[in-house]
């Protein structure tokens, strides 16, 4: 017993110096390991689903023709001849959405970037929770496994749209409960990362930084987690009821009297309807509008502390920035049924939710107008970053104006369910926060592994993704005011969508393209890693906390306890030599 | 290792005046309130558009059967489990462990209790008369609520197991933490005893 007693508290002291293999890189507890878990499958997820579109993109362009060289891959099942089932096109459609937001961009964009860096920039040891925060990963690794699997079940994945709507959803082949299982686990990821961010940032801030000394990146996922935390449990309610009327024949989301194939469910199904599908959109909707805030206000936060380095002037209006975030995040509660214009509600509500929505876009013109004055009068440096933080303002702008239309019952009745739909979202999440996202990694990869990527290959990735980027979604807008609707899977079924076919193959090159645009920042992503050029470890000569670690940071962040003096964009103040005063500085360096 | 490096695992922070365990519980809790919320208010919709007639119509009060002794009693049982916990966590505040740990496994005892008599005198009578979750919408409701809800007990039954067992040992290198953890999970008990409160009348009365 007590061999085995010394023998346990040998190992103990084994590891606090040098962690094993599966301690340090798998099962870890350190914000940064876990963060760049979080960001390697996000990408990996971003692919994914990206591809799922690309094949999609081929069913558009050339409806019913066999797809060259892959399409042999997927069996007589799914791609008969070559040609996709629309069970498949669906499958592909659904899972491109919820790859998209839930595996890719959310993961990217808070679990990877907000846990590597966040605590980084708030000068802290780690997040408040270790063991917490490695779980949230492999929750949500498992959530991820099980969205994959779904694809190799009978019926295919789940196949509703990434919105599930019920009843279609309730009365869908098995992969849409492989659906409600994974949600219920990235929900469950979700719920426990934001409690930490929110601890995190408010009980582990260095001494000095307090809160309107916070980059601004920290305030945006500081307001992030709050929707995380409150608009994610009434999805997670949803899932189990949804899944209560799967497997266990409730119907909450069944309504009396519902005919499936020319046959009364009721009889089919032996279930008493009397349920609602509304229910479902509401409850669907009023996590899905926050959720949206969740994908663009981190995005903003990446490409306010790109612009403040590269233009090196302070953020004009940082103030009216953090508290337009913080109405931000309170407004989306109250704006989800402009999702739901079409459903037939009453025109006070409609009235109602159409004026939330024009009140909400006044805190997101804020935020822009203020990134675009920072601009003003200043000596930008034109890096790899800065030209998709720079990218990332016109991009949004298009995405939040075309929004407008949709937030007014009048316009989104005829714009509803169309390509306009499409187009406007992909502008806010794809040359939006995908940018943003782009900028980050550029940003801070020489942080994680103390080297640069490539320039050139980065200018490359960002052009070709640029042109390429509105060739896909610039004739969205078009085809969609023409009429062509965004679920259909063949274009050419109607009529009417005969004039729209050019616009649609130069959307399906353009994604092809873009496709191809990613290979420089695949090839410098893993390049970089071992063949990048070496820098210091504040190689933008930047201000914030992260960039006093070490890069790549130790465990425990930072050498000595940093202590912050001033606000977080101190750039071409009077008093030191260079144009940056950095955070933990308290007089200018001789 | 990670209460030694991390500032106000054990100790408030001078400004929230909180831990950061107890903190990140109030936050859990919060997002258990629009867990909950939700499905109320699903609860709401549901029955306020209920139609009047046929399977699918909600059932009367007598209809559903269900016993508001039983209900009554196991509202009782959570009552005075939530006093145990509360009684275990002023024991070890007042450094008296053994006292601590048999308020812990009395309030253990009555959440088993609690789920016994949910067991053996509602969910399995229930079953056997053809009361099943596809009967209708209030038997999908009461099932998914009640099932959640003891879900929650089970997971309070899991961490409070825990410190009455290997989780104890924390009390002899740290007894101040280890109050901490049963604050903390006291919050959560008390919030599960909440949900009860608000399931009971919901569902037993109206």
């Amino acid at each position: 017993m007590s061999a085995e007693h010394h023998h346990h508290e040998h190992s103990d002291h084994h590891e606090h110096h040098e962690l094993g293999f599966w301690r340090k890189y798998v099962f870890s507890i350190d914000h940064k390991v876990i963060g760049i878990q979080y960001a390697v499958t996000a990408l990996f997820f971003l692919l994914f689903g990206f591809c799922l579109m690309m094949m999609m993109r081929w069913q558009f362009a050339y409806p019913l023709q066999p797809m060259p060289f892959i399409g042999t891959w997927f069996g007589e099942t799914f791609m008969p001849g070559g040609v996709m089932t629309p069970d498949f096109f669906n499958s592909l459609g659904a899972m491109h959405g919820t790859i998209m937001v839930f595996l890719g961009v959310v993961p990217l964009v808070v679990g990877g970037f907000g846990n590597y860096v966040m605590p980084l920039q708030i000068g802290a040891p780690d997040m408040s929770f270790p063991k917490l925060n490695m779980m949230s990963y492999w929750v949500f690794f498992v959530g991820g496994v099980i969205m994959l699997a779904s694809f190799f079940v009978r019926g295919g994945a789940a196949s509703s749209g990434w919105t599930s709507y019920a009843p279609l959803s309730v009365i869908a082949p098995t992969g849409q409960t492989y659906w409600l299982i994974g949600m219920v686990f990235l929900i469950t990821s979700s719920l426990l990362g934001s409690m930490n961010f929110i601890v995190t940032i408010v009980q582990l801030r260095a001494k000095g930084l307090t809160m309107f000394r916070l980059p601004f990146f920290v305030w945006a996922q500081f307001v992030t987690a709050f929707l995380l935390l409150l608009a994610f449990p009434p999805l997670e309610a949803a899932g189990v009821l949804q899944l209560m009327d799967r497997v266990a024949g409730t119907s909450f989301f069944l309504p009396e009297g519902l005919v499936v194939s020319g046959q009364q469910l009721v009889q089919k199904r032996e279930i008493t309807g009397g349920g609602s599908p509304l229910l479902w959109q509401h409850l669907f909707w009023f996590l899905a509008h926050p959720e949206v805030y969740v994908l663009i206000l981190p995005a903003m936060g990446i490409v306010a502390e790109v612009i403040a380095n590269n233009t090196r002037k302070p953020l004009w209006g940082y103030r009216a920035m953090v508290y337009a975030t913080i109405f931000l995040g309170f407004m989306s509660f109250i704006v989800w049924a402009h999702h739901m214009f079409m459903t037939g509600m009453g025109t006070r509500l409609a009235a109602f939710f159409a004026t939330t929505t024009m009140i909400i876009s006044i805190p997101s013109v804020v935020i822009l107008t203020a990134l675009v004055i920072s601009l003003y009068n200043a000596s930008i440096r034109f890096n790899v970053p800065m030209l998709f933080a720079l990218a990332f303002l016109p991009m949004f702008a298009i995405g939040g104006l075309t929004g407008l239309p949709l937030g007014l019952p009048v316009s989104d009745i005829h714009l509803h369910d169309t390509f306009y739909v499409i187009a406007h979202f992909h502008y806010v999440v794809a040359p939006g926060t995908i940018f943003a996202i782009f900028a980050g990694i550029y940003h801070w990869y020489p942080k994680v592994t103390g080297r640069m990527m490539n320039s050139f290959l980065g200018k490359l990735h960002f052009w070709v993704s640029f042109i390429s980027i509105n060739g896909v979604f610039m004739p969205m807008f078009f085809a969609g005011m023409n009429g062509m609707l965004r679920r259909g899977y063949d274009p050419t079924a109607y009529a009417y969508n005969a004039p729209n076919m050019g616009l649609v193959k130069m959307m399906s090159w353009s994604a092809w393209l873009l496709g191809l645009a990613q290979l420089p920042f695949i090839i410098n992503f893993f390049w970089s890693i071992k063949g990048g050029r070496r820098v210091s470890q504040n190689p933008w000569d930047a201000t914030t906390l992260e960039w006093t670690a070490p890069s790549p940071p130790p465990h425990g962040n930072f050498l000595t306890e940093p202590v912050v003096y001033r606000g977080p964009y101190e750039y071409s103040v009077p008093g030191p030599k260079t144009d940056f005063f950095p955070q933990h500085l308290a007089k200018a360096e001789a | 290792m990670s209460a030694g490096v991390l500032p106000y695992t054990v100790k408030p922070h001078p400004v929230t005046g909180l831990y950061s365990g107890k903190f990140g519980t109030w936050l859990f809790l919060a997002s258990e309130v629009m867990l909950f919320g939700a499905l109320f208010s699903s609860y709401v919709l549901l029955r306020v558009g209920a139609p009047e007639t046929g399977p699918a119509a909600w059932p009367s009060h007598e209809e559903t059967h269900l016993s508001w002794v039983i209900g009554g009693i196991n509202t009782m049982i959570l009552i005075i489990s939530s006093v145990t916990m509360v009684m275990a966590w002023a024991s070890f505040k007042m450094h008296d462990f053994a006292k601590g740990r048999t308020y812990l496994i009395a309030t253990w005892l009555l959440a088993g209790a609690f789920l016994v008599i949910k067991l053996l005198f509602e969910y399995i009578p229930k079953f056997q008369h053809g009361y099943v979750p596809a009967k209708n919408n209030f038997f999908a409701l009461y099932y998914t609520l009640t099932g959640l809800h003891g879900l929650h007990i089970i997971g309070g039954m899991i961490v409070i197991g825990y410190f009455i067992g290997p989780g104890s040992s924390l009390w002899r290198r740290d007894p101040e933490y280890y109050t901490n953890r049963i604050e903390c999970t006291g919050l959560y008990w008390h919030f599960v005893d909440l949900v009860w409160i608000f399931l009971f009348p919901v569902l037993y009365l109206m």
